[in-house]
Parts: C-alpha cells; structure tokens; sequence
C-alpha cells in the first residue's frame, strides 16, 4: 500500500484498525521525498534531527507521535519552529534559527503531528510562483516545466507530489489558493482572526492569514480543527468560539444561494477556466443550488489597491530585517554615507532578491510624503469599497462562486520580466484578503494541456463551515481531486 | 511617470543600496506598476472613509504582568555580531 497517497482521514482510519503506525507512515513520506524532491523540490530544508539522508538536503527529523494526529506535514518557511531555521526563503534572514515556536507550529506538535521539513515558497511571500527564492524554484508536480503558483507553492507542491499529507501556508493575496489550484489540490484561507499569526514572519500584517493545503475537503476541515482558535499572543486574533469543522462535511447543498460575479468573466480569463466554471456552476445547479450571476463593481480595482496596501504594510514589516539583531549581515566594503548606513544598505541590498526590493521600494514610495494621499489613503478607501461590495452580496447570498486564478499554472520563467502580469494571476483571490473573509479554492476541472482548474468559493466572515459544505458536496459528486500527476 | 532620481531617492529611504546597473529597470517597473494603480484615481471617494483593518477590532489590552521571554544570551545568540551583552554594530560616533 502507497501511504504517502492517502489523505490523512483515510490515514487516521488506517491507524484505528490498527494497519498502519505513524512511524511507517512516515518513513513512507519520507522515502517519497527521497525519490522525488530533486525534481520538484518542494522544500526549502527538511527538518533537522533525524538519520534519514535526502538527496538535496542533510536530515529529517520526527517530532512526537503523541496525540490525535499523527500526521506528516510540510511547513511553510515562514512560520517560527523552535530550533529550526526559518528564512521564508530569503538570504537575509539564513542563519536565523527560531528560538520559539509559531502559535500553530505548538499545535501541531500538540495535535502529534511529524514535521517533515519547509516549505519552499517566494522569498518573503512576495509573489505567485515560488520563482522567487533563494534556493531556486520549485516545479509544478503536474508539468516540470511550469511553476506550482505562490507564494505557498512548496506546500502545494509538496502534497500534489505525495510528499507530504497534508501542509501549512500561508495567504496575503492568494498565496494558498492560487498554488493549491495550480497543483489541483484544496487550499483554505480562513478568516482574518481565526488562526493565530504569533510566529508567522509578517509580510502585510492586515492581509496575513495561515491556512492548510489539503488532498481533500475532509484533511481541510481536520487541520482547521487544529489550528483555529484565539490565541492572546496574536492582538488579531479574534476571541469566537471555534466549531468542529467535520460537522460541516454535509452533502447537500439544496436551497445554498450561489452568486457568480459577472465581474470574474473579463479581460485575461482562460477560456478553457471559463469552460471549467460555467460547467461547476450548472454542476452546483444540478445538486440544488440557485446559482446567481451578480455584480461586485469594484472588484476590477482591487489589484491596484492590493499592491498598494500590501506593499505599504511589507516595506514597513522588513524594515527589521537590518544586518543588527538576527540573520544575516554583509560588511561594508567601504565608506560612503557612513559605517552603519552602509552595512544597513548593503545588507539588505545583497539579501533581499529583486521582488523584494520592488516591493519594499513600492511601498517606501506609496507612503512617502506627497505620496500618502494619492496613492496608500486611496488605496484604503477603494479596500473599503471593496468590502461593501462583498458584505452586500453576502446579505443574498451564502457563497461566492469565481474562479481561483485567471488561467492554469504558466511555464518558468514566462512572467518573471513582467511583475504586473505575475501580480494579475491573484486578481480573484486578493478580494477575500482585503474584505477579510474566507475563501476556499478546490478543483473543478483539467486543460487540455492537462493541468489542474481550480475554483474559488467565498463566504462572510466566519463562516468556514459554509464554504466546506459546498466545497464538500461539490467533491463527493465529482472527481477531480481523486487525480494525481504522473511523476 | 517616475525618474531615475525618484527611485535613487526611495532606494536611499528603504535603505536599500541600488547599483547603477538595476537603476533602469527598477525604473521602468515602478512606473509600470505605479501606472497601473493610478487607474483608482477614477474613482470618486470623496466620502469613502478608508479601511486600515477588515475585522473591527478594539484595542487587545492584557494585564501588564512580566512573563519569561528570551534571555539576553538567547536574543543575542542570533545576532550577526555581539559584545558585551549588546548588539554590535558598525563604528557610528568617532
């Protein structure tokens, strides 16, 4: 038997009837990862302390089997794990080994979780086909030659590829959904507040929200079991009571009220994505949903605005990063302004790769005096618009239907010159990110060429457990998620 | 439309060192980007008020008790370089 195919319900089950342990399951994943990351290379670093070599990394380490889920899991690199490092892929922050663990990082180890190793994703989070890392990209399970999507495309690859069950990433503007729909798995951002951000390296710190990247809808209501809840340590962190997910695994979405913004059908849709949705959408019909085409007006507008915001809240969040307190440093060759701006500029010169930059220079920009009013004050008021638009259509409506990304995974390299057309691939998930609500993206079909479509489904706040219902009904009635690359 | 001096002038805020060779296509980037965000300013928001936040929060206050953090050698263990229990950096005062 393939352990490292399973989801991990049909793992907890194998554990029940006493067929399996967590100790074979994860030698299994591991021996997966040993065969297969060369080619994908879906993590940045495995864990650290245990004996199995890997190909390209040194070692691998298990945590506890203790608890309730014993499960292997890929982390992003951007989440704090005491002992370990974390350099969220970049060269400024190599060397930097977490004295602490991340506020989910302790749950999952609580829960019994096996850690595998780290997730490769774009440096920082800033991008949308994990192209941008210093240890090199990774590659889209389903086709070597395209990118897994960003900027959490190491965990999306790593469990399309089996190589890990199931993983954590993390979603500014889409940095779950459009990697887990490039590699046709499920990707689930919650709402902002429901899973604690202690530990998380901030990017844009309204926007950022962890959530799991799953085989199925089942594994995403499972993890969310583990990682949701209030935590002081996060002032985000949003003190409501948290439901067991797994109750909202119904299959029946009869009288469900579904909204389809016209707005997602415009300029730079696949038309084969567009082929896929229409057909999800007379599928979600013929199961009893009363779909609805409706209108989110200012929707068109939130990519602007999104690149605004983000860009304000990153230049300021990495302005930490200097060469002082931790990471990385680089010694000033000679003087030139004076002996600690030039190791500020150098260090950060030499360890922030070129999104990086653009970003944090873009929003230095958005912020700077004669600037605020026209460009990051507009971009919050048009954030505001934006939510409007949402909370009315949630008062008809109990979820979104769009699609996840405007075309399927692009090749490597196709948009690496071109940061507005890499920034437009996240014109559907950034909405969700600045109204704050949830938003789930699962797969719905395949190109021509092969390739995973996904769609997106969003709610109001709070309310995971709608979007798991129709997610869920959707996938016991089709099956699309039972396919696999051929690797 | 944004200069070549607009950007040297950002690059110098962000404290970010900006070799001659990057200075042209940082330029053409931004100004691309920038162009592509000014299309908000179509919009009419006169009496829009903006939104720094999407869940409404309060102030989170805790009760202001001393609790176990990092220890200075744990905190500077990290450091690139220390002495004496401080962070060193370069020379700044001569």
């Amino acid at each position: 038997m393939k352990l490292h195919s399973l989801t991990a319900h049909q793992i907890i089950d194998l554990y029940r009837e006493k067929k399996t342990s967590p100790q074979e399951v994860f030698k299994d994943v591991l021996s997966r990862i040993n065969a297969l990351d060369s080619r994908v290379h879906a993590y940045a670093r495995l864990y650290r302390d245990a004996p199995t070599s890997c190909c390209h990394k040194t070692a691998v380490g298990v945590v506890s089997t203790q608890g309730n889920y014993p499960i292997p899991i890929a982390i992003k690199d951007n989440m704090c794990t005491q002992g370990e490092e974390i350099t969220c892929s970049s060269r400024i922050l190599k060397g930097f080994y977490s004295p602490y663990d991340a506020h989910v990082v302790k749950k999952i180890k609580q829960s019994g979780g096996m850690i595998l190793g780290f997730a490769n994703m774009d440096e920082f989070a800033f991008g949308s086909s994990t192209e941008n890392s210093c240890y090199g990209p990774t590659y889209n399970p389903w086709d070597l030659s395209r990118v897994p999507g960003g900027s959490s495309g190491g965990s999306a690859a790593s469990v399309a590829a089996d190589e890990a069950i199931w993983a954590l990433g993390s979603d500014t503007g889409g940095s779950i959904r459009q990697p887990a729909c490039f590699c046709g798995i499920v990707g689930l951002k919650p709402t902002y507040g429901r899973v604690s951000r202690y530990g998380l390296v901030a990017f844009a710190s309204s926007l950022d929200q962890i959530g799991p990247l799953t085989k199925d809808v089942t594994d995403s209501a499972l993890l969310m079991n583990i990682i949701a809840g209030y935590d002081e340590r996060d002032s985000t962190s949003v003190n409501e009571p948290v439901p067991d997910y797994t109750k909202a695994l119904v299959n029946d979405i009869h009288g469900i009220k579904v909204g389809v913004p016209q707005e997602a059908f415009g300029q730079g849709l696949d038309p084969q994505v567009r082929k896929a949705i229409e057909a999800t959408m007379n599928q979600l019909k013929k199961l009893g949903a009363n779909v609805k085409k409706i209108s989110l007006p200012h929707t068109p507008y939130a990519v602007a605005a999104y690149y605004i915001v983000a860009t304000a809240e990153a230049s300021s969040n990495l302005a930490r990063f200097d060469g002082v307190r931790y990471g990385w440093r680089q010694s000033p060759t000679d003087v030139r302004k004076n002996a600690l701006i030039d190791m500020y500029e150098e260090t950060r010169a030499k360890g922030f790769g070129d999104e990086a930059k653009r970003r944090i220079m873009l929003g230095t920009y958005v912020l700077s005096s004669g600037y605020y009013d026209a460009y990051y004050l507009r971009g919050q008021k048009v954030r505001t618009l934006i939510k409007q638009d949402l909370d009315n259509a949630f008062k008809d409506y109990d979820v979104i239907l769009t699609p996840t990304a405007p075309t399927t995974a692009f090749k490597i390299g196709e948009k690496t010159f071109d940061p507005l057309s890499m920034y437009l691939s996240d014109i559907y998930t950034i909405p969700a990110n600045l109204a704050g609500i949830p938003a789930i993206s699962i797969p719905c079909g395949f190109s021509a060429q092969g390739m995973p479509i996904g769609m997106q489904l969003m709610a109001k706040a709070f309310d995971e457990e709608m979007l798991l219902r129709v997610a869920f009904t959707y996938e016991q009635n089709t099956e699309w998620h039972t396919k696999k690359p051929n690797l | 439309m944004i200069t070549k001096k607009d950007v040297q002038y950002i690059a110098a805020l962000a404290r970010v060192d900006l070799p001659e060779d990057k200075l042209e296509g940082l330029t053409k980037n931004l100004t691309d980007i920038v162009g592509y965000v000014k299309q908000l300013q179509k919009l009419d928001l006169k009496d829009i008020k903006p939104t720094s936040h999407a869940v409404p929060l309060t102030d989170a206050l805790r009760k202001d008790i001393v609790k176990p953090s990092l220890s200075n050698a744990q905190a500077l263990s990290l450091a690139p370089q220390a002495k004496d229990g401080c962070f060193k950096v370069p020379l700044v005062i001569e």
